[in-house]
C-alpha cells in the first residue's frame, strides 16, 4: 500500500506563530487529491493520534485549490522555549510520511 | 506594488528590482520580520539578519524609491520590530541617505508597548487570550523584556497621508505596508489585504520559490501577481500554496479589524507567468491588536558529545538517569540550589528532533549525540552545571562498561559553550485599543 511519502507532492510542517504548528500535505493534481480524499484516511483524528493531541484541538481544512490538506495543532513547547527541539517547527512532519493510503 | 524579498536582508537580484521599477509601481516595500527564529531577537533587541545584509537591501530600495518618487515601506523592522530593531534600521537608513545624498520625509512608526498602559487595558478588561493561553496577568507584563503590538495598515496609511515617502515600521501584521498603500489609493479592504498577503513573502508565491521580487497589481475587484525575474512564474497552484504559508487556516486570515476570507476565490492564469485572483471577502470584526512579548528565562550553556559504544547506547536511558543524579549531587555541593538551574538533554539519533512526539521508540542506531544544556539564573551557574555535566557524561560507570577512558567523543575544545541570556515568548493575547493608531506613535523626520 502506498504511503504519503510515495504519493504526496509536499508534506511539511512549519510554525504558525510561536505557539502553533501547521502541517501541509499537498498532491500533484486534482485527480490524486480526490482519490486520497475518497479514502477518508486524512482526518483530524489521524493528526490527533500521530501527534497525541486532543482531536477537538486540531484545526483542519481541506483546501482543494492547492490539492491540499492543512492541519494546525498546538506546539509541544513554544518556539525557542527551554526544552524546545525545533525553533522553526520545520521537521515535525515525519510521522505523516509513513501514513498508508489505500488507493 | 513591489515586494522585494521575503525578509529585509534576505537579498534579491538587482535586475528584478530594476524590472519592477520599469513597471512604474506605486510603491516598493519589504517585510522585515517574523517570530519564526524564536524569542531571542525580541528579547535581546538584536536583528536576525545582519546589518550588512540590511544595508545592501535598504540601499537598493531607497535609491530606487527616491529616483522614481514613490514610497518605500518596511514592515517589522529588524526582525522583531521592537524599539532597538527600529532604531538599527533607521540608523542604517540615515547612513545610506548621507552616502548617496538622498533627501526625503521619513516616518518611524513605533510598536513597543508601555507596560503601564497595558496594565490599564488589562484592568479595564480589554485584553483577551488567544488559543490555549490563559488570562494575562500583571506579573507576565512585568517580567517581559519587551512587548510589541502587531499594527495593522492604519499607521502606515496615516504616515502616507502625512506625506511620508519612506516608512520604517515596528512590529506589524505582514501584509500591512501594501494593504495600507492600496487603501490609500481607494482599493477596498478585501483586495488590499489580499494583495498584502500575496506580497508579504514575495516570490514564495512563485515557482521556483526564491528570494526575489514580486509585482502585484490591485484593482477594485481583483489582485494580479507576477514575479519580476523572467526565470520565475506564478501559477494558480503556486498562488494557492502561498495561502497555506504559516497560517492556521488557508482560507480565513485573522487580521486587525477583520477576517480576510478567500473561501470563494477564483484563481486564474492570466499568462504563463501571471495569475489573477478575485472573489476575496473582508468581514469586519472588533478591532484588536495582537501582542508579542519575550521574557528572560535565564542563562544557557551547552556541550555536545557523541557515543559510538553499543553497550552504552543499549542502556542510554538508565545511563542518563544516573548522570542526572550524579550531576545533582555534585552541583548541590557547589551550594547551588536545585531550583536555580535546569538540565535539558537532547538525544540526537534517538529523539533529538521530535522529543516526546517521536513515534519510533526502539529504532536501532549505531551512534547517539547528546546535546546537554544548562539553563540557570546566572551565567556562572549555567557554566558550572554544564562543566559538571560534561565530566559526568564522560566518566559515569555503567554495567558492562569496556570504555573506561571515557564514554563520549567531544568534538571541540573548549567543549562548553556559553549562550548568554535566553528568552521565551510570553504573551499570546490581543488588546482592544480605542483606535487603530493609539498604540503606534508616528515620528516624522526630514532626512
Amino acid at each position: 500500500m502506498p504511503k504519503l511519502r510515495d504519493i504526496a507532492k509536499a508534506c511539511k510542517s512549519k510554525n504558525a506563530g510561536p505557539f502553533e504548528l501547521t502541517l501541509d500535505i499537498m498532491f500533484e493534481d486534482a485527480a490524486t487529491f480526490e482519490k486520497v480524499r475518497r479514502t477518508g484516511v486524512i482526518t483530524p483524528k489521524l493528526i490527533a493520534k500521530l501527534y497525541r493531541v486532543p482531536v477537538e484541538s486540531v484545526v483542519f481544512t481541506e483546501y482543494p485549490p492547492a490539492f491540499a490538506y492543512k492541519a494546525t495543532i498546538e506546539r509541544r513547547i513554544a518556539s525557542g522555549a527551554v526544552g524546545d527541539t525545533d525553533v522553526y517547527g520545520a521537521q515535525q512532519h515525519a510521522p505523516l510520511l509513513d501514513v498508508e493510503i489505500p488507493i | 506594488m513591489v515586494s522585494a524579498s521575503g525578509i529585509l536582508g534576505y537579498g534579491f537580484p538587482e535586475s528584478s528590482l530594476k524590472a519592477g521599477l520599469e513597471r512604474k509601481p506605486h510603491m516598493i516595500g519589504v517585510d522585515g520580520g517574523s517570530s519564526d527564529p524564536g524569542p531571542h531577537y525580541l528579547g535581546s533587541g538584536k536583528t536576525f539578519t545582519s546589518e550588512l545584509a540590511i544595508k545592501r537591501d535598504l540601499s537598493l530600495l531607497l535609491r530606487g524609491a527616491i529616483a522614481n518618487n514613490i514610497p518605500m515601506m518596511i514592515g517589522t523592522c529588524g526582525g522583531a520590530g521592537g524599539e532597538p530593531h527600529l532604531q538599527t534600521c533607521a540608523r542604517i537608513l540615515r547612513e545610506i541617505a548621507r552616502e548617496h545624498d538622498l533627501h526625503f520625509r521619513l516616518a518611524l512608526i513605533h510598536s513597543e508597548q508601555d507596560k503601564g498602559w497595558l496594565k490599564q487595558q488589562l484592568r479595564a478588561g480589554r485584553v483577551q487570550p488567544l488559543g490555549a493561553a490563559g488570562p494575562l496577568t500583571g506579573a507576565v507584563i512585568d517580567r517581559a523584556e519587551r512587548i510589541v503590538g502587531m499594527m495593522g495598515p492604519e499607521p502606515h496609511l496615516a504616515a502616507l497621508e502625512a506625506g511620508a515617502q519612506v516608512i520604517l515600521a515596528g512590529r506589524g501584521t505582514d501584509p500591512s505596508p501594501w494593504a495600507a498603500l492600496a487603501l490609500h489609493h481607494g482599493i477596498p479592504p478585501a483586495q488590499a489585504w489580499f494583495a498584502g498577503k500575496m506580497l508579504e513573502c514575495a516570490c514564495n508565491a512563485a515557482l521556483p520559490k526564491k528570494h526575489d521580487c514580486l509585482l502585484a497589481t490591485v484593482a477594485q475587484d481583483y489582485v494580479e501577481v507576477e514575479p519580476l525575474n523572467p526565470e520565475l512564474r506564478c501559477t494558480p497552484l503556486s498562488v494557492a500554496v502561498q495561502a497555506l504559508h504559516e497560517n492556521a487556516s488557508p482560507v480565513i486570515h485573522k487580521e486587525p479589524g477583520g477576517l480576510l476570507d478567500t473561501t470563494e476565490c477564483t484563481i486564474a492564469a492570466r499568462s504563463e507567468r501571471a495569475v489573477r485572483v478575485s472573489g476575496m471577502k473582508w468581514k469586519p470584526q472588533p478591532y484588536t491588536i495582537k501582542l508579542e512579548g519575550a521574557e528572560k528565562v535565564g542563562y544557557s550553556a551547552i556541550t555536545f558529545a557523541g557515543t559510538r559504544d553499543a553497550g552504552l547506547i543499549g542502556q542510554i536511558d538508565s545511563f542518563l538517569a544516573a548522570v542526572r543524579e550524579s550531576v545533582a549531587t555534585k552541583v548541590a555541593a557547589l551550594s547551588v540550589s536545585s531550583g536555580d538551574y535546569e538540565l535539558v538533554l537532547r538525544l540526537y539519533g534517538k529523539n533529538g528532533v521530535m522529543g516526546e512526539w517521536e513515534p519510533l521508540k526502539d529504532a536501532k542506531t549505531h551512534e547517539v549525540g547528546v546535546l546537554a544544556e544548562a539553563v540557570a539564573k546566572s551565567q556562572d551557574i549555567a557554566n558550572a552545571v554544564i562543566s559538571v555535566t560534561r565530566v559526568t557524561l564522560l566518566h559515569t560507570d555503567f554495567p558492562g562498561r569496556l570504555c573506561k577512558e571515557g564514554n563520549m567523543a567531544f568534538p571541540f575544545s573548549p567543549s562548553d559553550i556559553e549562550r548568554g541570556a535566553v528568552y521565551q515568548f510570553s504573551l499570546r493575547h490581543v488588546v482592544q485599543p480605542n483606535d487603530p493608531l493609539e498604540m503606534f506613535p508616528i515620528e516624522y523626520e526630514k532626512v
